[in-house]
């Protein structure tokens, strides 16, 4: 059933669609977190801005990818450029929420310790807070890489879509084989992804490993 | 009381936002350098928004505050805190720094040069009775007690004269907790520092404090004397009501046995007759006799165990409870009312000094 030799004779074809899936992720991550930090900032600095801010991110999280593909067709083209403002689009909710969280989840008693040895606000932002914040971020950036690996395969529909390429065509020439290809390695990519953030969040956090 | 305190409130007042009443309304205070001066009342009196004010953790609304000759109010809060030891119930360390990086977190922000920094982090995590092994370790691996003493060993590094304590030690379990206080009243004694500290435990207070300040609701101060004064004359029926029952028991507790009067009681020694024992019993109206050999106590024996034997061939009984120079009055008392011969029986080193009675540790406290 599982034609194996076809995954040998598309090696070259796999690689391309691997730097393409592990493109339209990192990318659009990459300018979601860029955005949220802003976002946050503003939030952090004007917590009325926190409601706006989520319900709009809210609002383009609901948008099916599909219907924000098309849309977009019309005022960039059908090229890259359309998938990744789509797919940053959808990372903006998860960020802004996480890294907020992060910042609002340090403990008060912490930061009067703080204040009561003498650390100025600046010092204290960026020396104990963003620090204790790590773990939920990067729990954020975590869920949002995750999300965007399986959204990635939607944007086949732009003649791109990573492994959601195979899947597709797969699905079309009706070859199993194919299908499965791109549906295990979106997984694999998924969890490598994954588990490169647990260890990033480990090496960053040595403090938290004996309690969570 | 020096010339200068070390901290002076002048009618200073905090009126937090959205209220009227003032949490604190115009106290003025005068803590001396070296003081030990307890804060205490009942909840909402404004002790822990005192302390907060004279390092700045909250902003008086009016009033002047001065810290060691300086106005505390015209320097730079983050300034300020640094030469101020600061320590909280909740402890707050810092969880993703080590406990060595903790206990060097002002001297890090003074910018001493690292080696000064580890010897002063080695010296303070002996001071407060740690392990040198635990250094390198995170706040979330020690216990309650143990992350109580890294936060008095932060609050000390800097070696400020001021420590300002806002309830440290209420969050361990009561035997940690005496041991805590104990060995802090060992450390106050030692290093000097002017301590301010905030508890609700009345107990803790007279324990612990040089002077004792007795707030109201809304930052009244109803009285600020010794431990000793306030429990002989409470200001007012306020302070009586917050001292609660057994002043008199409280007063005992702050005052050593070696202040009172103490006598020989019936001793003798091993190598005396048991004549002179039987006429010593009889002297002192009792029927047992403490035996001596030289200032060495061993014990006492029951006038029915006197026989024709010498002294030295009897097996006295060591008496229950023997009290050192520096017990308290309240554990003579009783040391009396659970011994057998009805008295406290005082010893330094092995060496015997003498018995207190009732009467004369009731002549204390009404002299």
């Amino acid at each position: 059933m599982i034609d194996w030799g076809w995954i040998g004779r598309n090696a070259d074809q796999i690689i391309d669609r691997t730097w393409e899936h592990l493109f339209l992720t990192l990318v659009p991550v990459a300018i979601g977190i860029v955005i949220s930090l802003g976002l946050t900032a503003v939030v952090l600095r004007w917590r009325r801005a926190f409601g706006p801010i989520t319900v709009t991110a809210g609002i383009l999280y609901t948008i099916p990818s599909l219907a924000l593909f098309a849309a977009l067709i019309p005022v960039v083209g059908l090229n890259a450029t359309n998938a990744i403002i789509a797919l940053t689009s959808y990372t903006l909710l998860i960020l802004v929420r996480n890294f907020v969280a992060g910042i609002d989840g340090v403990p008060a008693a912490m930061l009067e310790a703080a204040d009561g040895m003498g650390y100025t606000r600046s010092a204290r932002f960026w020396r104990m807070e963003v620090p204790l914040a790590l773990p939920v971020i990067i729990a954020g950036i975590r869920i949002a890489t995750i999300t965007t690996v399986g959204l990635v395969t939607v944007s086949v529909v732009l003649g791109l879509g990573g492994y959601g390429f195979f899947i597709y065509r797969g699905f079309q020439a009706r070859q199993i084989t194919q299908t499965l290809v791109g549906l295990v390695l979106s997984i694999v990519l998924a969890t490598i992804l994954d588990f490169l953030f647990v260890a990033l969040q480990r090496w960053l956090t040595p403090w938290s490993r004996e309690r969570r | 009381m020096p010339d200068q305190p070390m901290i002076r409130l002048q009618d200073v007042s905090k009126v937090f936002p959205g209220t009227t009443a003032p949490a604190v309304d115009r106290l003025s205070l005068d803590v001396g350098e070296g003081e030990f001066v307890t804060l205490v009342g009942p909840s909402g009196c404004g002790k822990t928004t005192t302390l907060k004010m004279i390092n700045r953790i909250i902003e008086p609304t009016s009033g002047r505050i001065e810290v060691a000759g300086r106005d505390a109010l015209s320097v730079e809060p983050h300034e300020l805190r640094r030469s101020i030891g600061y320590v909280i119930q909740q402890i707050g360390l810092f969880p993703h720094r080590t406990i060595a990086q903790n206990v060097a977190t002002v001297p890090d922000l003074l910018g001493w040069d690292e080696r000064r920094i580890e010897e002063r982090v080695r010296e303070l995590v002996r001071t407060v009775g740690l392990d040198e092994d635990m250094l390198d370790r995170y706040p979330s691996e020690l216990s309650g007690g143990q992350q109580q003493r890294v936060g008095v060993a932060r609050a000390l590094a800097a070696d400020p004269p001021v420590l300002l304590m806002d309830e440290p030690f209420g969050a361990v379990d009561p035997i940690v907790r005496g041991r805590l206080q104990d060995e802090f009243l060992d450390l106050h004694s030692r290093l000097g520092k002017t301590v301010v500290f905030v508890t609700h435990d009345i107990d803790e207070a007279l324990h612990l404090g040089t002077r004792v300040a007795i707030l109201n609701i809304g930052g009244l101060l109803e009285q600020y004397d010794t431990p000793e004064a306030i429990l002989a004359t409470p200001a007012n029926e306020f302070v009586e009501d917050f001292l609660g029952g057994e002043r008199g028991l409280k007063r005992l507790a702050l005052r050593p046995v070696s202040g009172a009067d103490m006598t020989r009681g019936p001793v003798v020694d091993v190598r005396d007759s048991i004549e002179t024992a039987r006429a010593t019993m009889a002297e002192h109206g009792v029927d047992w006799v403490g035996l001596l050999d030289g200032e060495l106590l061993l014990g006492w024996v029951d006038a029915s165990e006197l026989d024709s034997v010498p002294l030295a061939g009897l097996a006295p009984k060591p008496f229950a409870v023997s009290l050192s120079p520096s017990s308290s009055l309240r554990q003579a008392v009783d040391a009396v009312v659970t011994s057998h011969a009805r008295v406290a029986v005082v010893v330094e080193e092995g060496r015997y000094l003498g018995m207190v009675g009732l009467e004369s540790i009731a002549e204390e406290i009404t002299e």
